[in-house]
């Protein structure tokens, strides 16, 4: 299945921080057809640093979606029975207005001058593009992560427009530790010379400071089981201790590797932004008070933890489903057994797959 | 003791599709379009059949990963979690039925969990195996051990009945907590049990109301 990445443009986008935007792109691909009656659309919400690629082969790279597993004919969300479509988030730099859009106002790059966006911003965009494919409702909102935290913003901004919500290894508001580990990489990129207060475009991008960001979220997204797996102590391409600072173990390797690939993909600048918006995320706009945001919610839920996953640990997933349950909302609720840590979601997808379908298929039953 | 009502006489075919007599009776039990929580829902066949075939709205704790996902991937509203602790998050009178099918006897605290089956549902239906039938007491009687049989097959160590009950123990803590016993049957296999029950039902099957 080849796949293109097709764009739509809105005048203008209002922000939670007072300002707006003007105009908007979003870049989204979709999968599948959309039924006659619009009822089994499908809105996929991606992490971090996902893009609007979930699935099948991109027509401009030649490569697989990031949940190109999870997304497709037969699938978990399968794609001969339901319309699933991914945009890029907001703030982003991989077809969506981002800080390296162009500025209309100055003709150049908006660098540090792009607004500070949040979840809920994200969400408005995605409701705009929804609106702009003609469709009304949504079966479902579903997302990993970041992409968690959307499907939650979804479900309880816009009830009216949601069947159903799966959430998956995520939270309903950032936590300190995820707080840490976003600040850490944002300090990175901007302990970087050549951040150069975020004026780089045109030159040479801080990828020093990007990559070392990239290599703290990698180990944050696996596990101590799954590095013991994946690298053990294996030293690379050597028999012996260098007794030097060049690269010793498998690991090493492996963290720079994926470092120096972020760079040539992602803008530096998104990477502030997007760890920002994750770290105002919080459901009860500061209340506290999950029952009190989660009151109005009618979407159906399915709510997926993962046991080794200690970034958005299962607790956090567990306080959302007993808020739901208190408030005797329809949820389902499983913690999958995955050695995996976070990337779960992601690479380990057997069981989830198979909860997903089953949840799907009695949803469109039911309720389409 | 409350006398067992009539049940619809054909063979019900939801004890035949579950492999479980005691789904069969609750099945008929469950009025339709009613709110149903079912304590320990394993895979979620009673509820799955509930919702296909009654209508109902219905809910499922299970503490087993496994048998959770299974039951989402019937399409039940399952999670996982802990009888006890799940039972103390919903307010009262939420659900028209709390069933416990099979799983009393496995709970750490039995009446605690019955009072507040029946403080958030308005009827219970509760199923357990009667430890009072005659085999049980035979093996104790003659072998002097732990009894094993067929509807307690586990060796003392590894059992997960870690409360035994009878027929008549029910009883008498029914009257004690004043709980009102509107239906009860007693199961032998497939057959059901109308003289002694708590001498030759293997299971039985109670519909309780505060």
């Amino acid at each position: 299945m080849t796949v293109e990445t097709r764009f739509a443009q809105f005048e203008s986008l209002s922000l939670e921080n007072g300002t707006s935007l003007s105009p908007v792109c979003v870049a989204y691909q979709t999968y599948g057809v959309l039924n006659a009656a619009r009822s089994n659309a499908i809105l996929i919400l991606h992490a971090f640093s996902g893009d609007a690629h979930a699935a099948g082969i991109s027509a401009e790279t030649g490569k697989p979606g990031w949940w190109d597993n999870t997304i497709g004919p037969g699938k978990a969300f399968d794609t001969e029975k339901y319309f699933v479509i991914c945009s890029n988030v907001l703030g982003g730099c991989l077809g969506t207005t981002g800080p390296s859009s162009r500025n209309p106002e100055t003709g150049c790059p908006y660098a540090m001058g792009f607004p500070v966006v949040t979840i809920g911003d994200m969400v408005r965009l995605q409701t705009k593009l929804v609106e702009h494919l003609g469709i009304e409702r949504l079966l479902a909102v579903a997302g990993g992560s970041m992409g968690g935290m959307q499907a939650l913003e979804w479900a309880v901004h816009y009830p009216e427009r949601v069947v159903a919500a799966i959430p998956i290894a995520t939270t309903a508001r950032h936590s300190p530790q995820q707080i840490a580990f976003n600040e850490v990489g944002r300090q990175a990129i901007m302990a970087d010379p050549d951040w150069n207060d975020g004026n780089y475009y045109g030159g040479r991008p801080p990828g020093r400071g990007l990559a070392i960001a990239r290599m703290v979220g990698h180990i944050t997204y696996m596990s101590d089981e799954s590095m013991r797996e994946k690298f053990g102590r294996r030293l690379r391409e050597k028999e012996k201790f260098g007794f030097d600072f060049s690269v010793d173990f498998e690991v090493e390797s492996y963290l720079r590797y994926r470092g120096s690939q972020f760079v040539n993909r992602f803008d530096a600048n998104s990477y502030l932004y997007i760890t920002k918006a994750e770290d105002y995320f919080d459901l009860t706009n500061g209340t506290g008070s999950l029952a009190g945001a989660l009151g109005k919610v009618t979407a159906r839920f399915l709510v997926i933890s993962f046991s080794s996953d200690w970034l958005y640990p299962s607790y956090q997933s567990q306080e959302i489903v007993r808020v739901l349950r208190r408030g005797n909302h329809d949820v389902a609720y499983c913690d999958l057994q995955s050695n995996y840590g976070h990337d779960a979601f992601l690479v380990d997808v057997a069981e989830q797959s198979e909860v997903i379908r089953g949840f799907l298929a009695s949803t469109y039953r039911e309720r389409a | 003791m409350a006398a067992s009502a009539g049940l619809k006489q054909k063979k019900p075919f939801v004890g035949e599709l579950l492999g479980r007599e005691d789904f069969a009776i609750i099945s008929e039990l469950v009025e339709p379009d009613s709110k149903v929580l079912d304590l320990g829902c394993g895979e979620g066949e009673l509820l799955q059949w509930l919702a296909e075939n009654k209508g109902v709205e219905a809910r499922g704790v299970e503490i087993s990963a496994s048998k959770v996902q299974r039951a989402i991937a019937r399409g039940v509203s399952a999670y996982q979690g802990d009888i006890e602790e799940v039972l103390e998050d919903y307010p009262h009178g939420t659900f028209d039925y709390v069933i416990l099918s099979q799983t009393l006897q496995e709970t750490r605290a039995p009446l605690k969990v019955l009072r507040e089956m029946l403080r958030v549902g308005r009827r219970a239906i509760v199923a357990f195996p009667n430890f009072g039938h005659w085999s049980v007491r035979l093996y104790l009687l003659f072998t002097g051990r732990a009894p094993k049989t067929g509807l307690f097959p586990y060796d003392w160590y590894d059992s997960p009945n870690i409360h035994f009950l009878t027929v008549h123990d029910f009883d008498q803590l029914a009257r004690q907590e004043r709980f009102t016993v509107e239906r009860c049957y007693f199961l032998a296999g497939h057959h059901r049990v109308r003289l002694l029950p708590n001498l030759f039902s293997q299971v039985a099957v109670y519909l309780v109301r505060r």
